[in-house]
């Protein structure tokens, strides 16, 4: 495989202003290598629902990316409380986020099954009290 | 719709400068949850929200929209004005409510996307 891009990112716990930045990042890159742009769009919203989980349940974590010509693929890890039923965190309106996520506009437990919808491979690894890890695969060329 | 004609039928400001006035804009969304502009939002290129935080312009960015109007006699922050300039995402307020902003702009031809 030729061409790889690989990037970390820090993803803060709690820090409305900087959550994002590493999605925003990463659209830049997919725009300026032509990555066409609803496949842009289906990656950003991907990853920026799950850096958003990471900071607001995670208490932050990390994101590795790697994109080579075919696909990217994110993995974003937090150390936080980890997913006790998987199964109900997937579904549409489910959310455990608390008040103050909601005032932000957020936590309306849309996040991982949007994360779903927007990626073509998606696993989630989670353990309680350890943490969760989330793998997006999007392919820049649709079947 | 162009930007100052959107501007001019709801009686907003325009808060950022340097703003492109040949985008077209043709489809908006109206939330103040963002999740749900994440989740339920087509390709809309105008948002109109009564959210004030710098989450706004990433989801705007992230969903393609071009422009952001803040109703209820909200204002952008300074933080948020910057992001949006850097990014080229026009940010106008407005008195008016959501559902009046939005009103006004469905009738002169603004419509959602998959209605």
């Amino acid at each position: 495989m030729n061409n790889v891009v690989v990037r970390d990112y820090i993803i803060p716990a709690n820090d409305f202003t900087i959550a994002g930045e590493a999605s925003s990042n990463v659209r830049k890159i997919l725009s300026q290598i032509g990555v066409a742009p609803d496949i842009v769009k289906r990656t950003s919203i991907a990853m920026y629902e799950a850096e958003i989980n990471a900071m607001i349940h995670g208490k932050g974590g990390q994101a590795h990316v790697e994109i080579d010509e075919n696909k990217i693929v994110i993995r974003i890890s937090d150390q936080g409380p980890g997913i006790e039923d998987l199964d109900l965190a997937m579904q549409e309106g489910y959310s455990t986020a608390p008040d103050s996520i909601r005032e932000m506009g957020f936590g309306a437990g849309m996040g991982l099954s949007n994360i779903k919808k927007h990626s073509d491979i998606l696993e989630i690894n989670t353990a309680v009290n350890e943490g969760t890890t989330v793998l997006i695969t999007v392919f820049f060329k649709q079947e | 719709m162009k930007i100052s004609e959107i501007a001019e039928l709801i009686k907003a400001e325009i808060c950022t400068k340097n703003y492109d006035d040949s985008i077209d804009i043709f489809s908006a969304c109206s939330a103040d949850l963002m999740s749900d502009v994440m989740a339920f939002s087509k390709s809309n290129a105008l948002l109109l929200t009564g959210l004030v935080n710098p989450q706004v312009i990433r989801t705007a960015e992230m969903m393609d929209i071009k422009a952001v109007v803040f109703v209820r006699g909200k204002k952008p922050l300074d933080n948020m004005i910057e992001m949006a300039e850097e990014k080229g995402i026009v940010l106008l307020a407005t008195d008016y409510p959501m559902f009046v902003a939005s009103g006004k702009l469905y009738k002169s031809g603004i419509h959602g996307r998959g209605d």
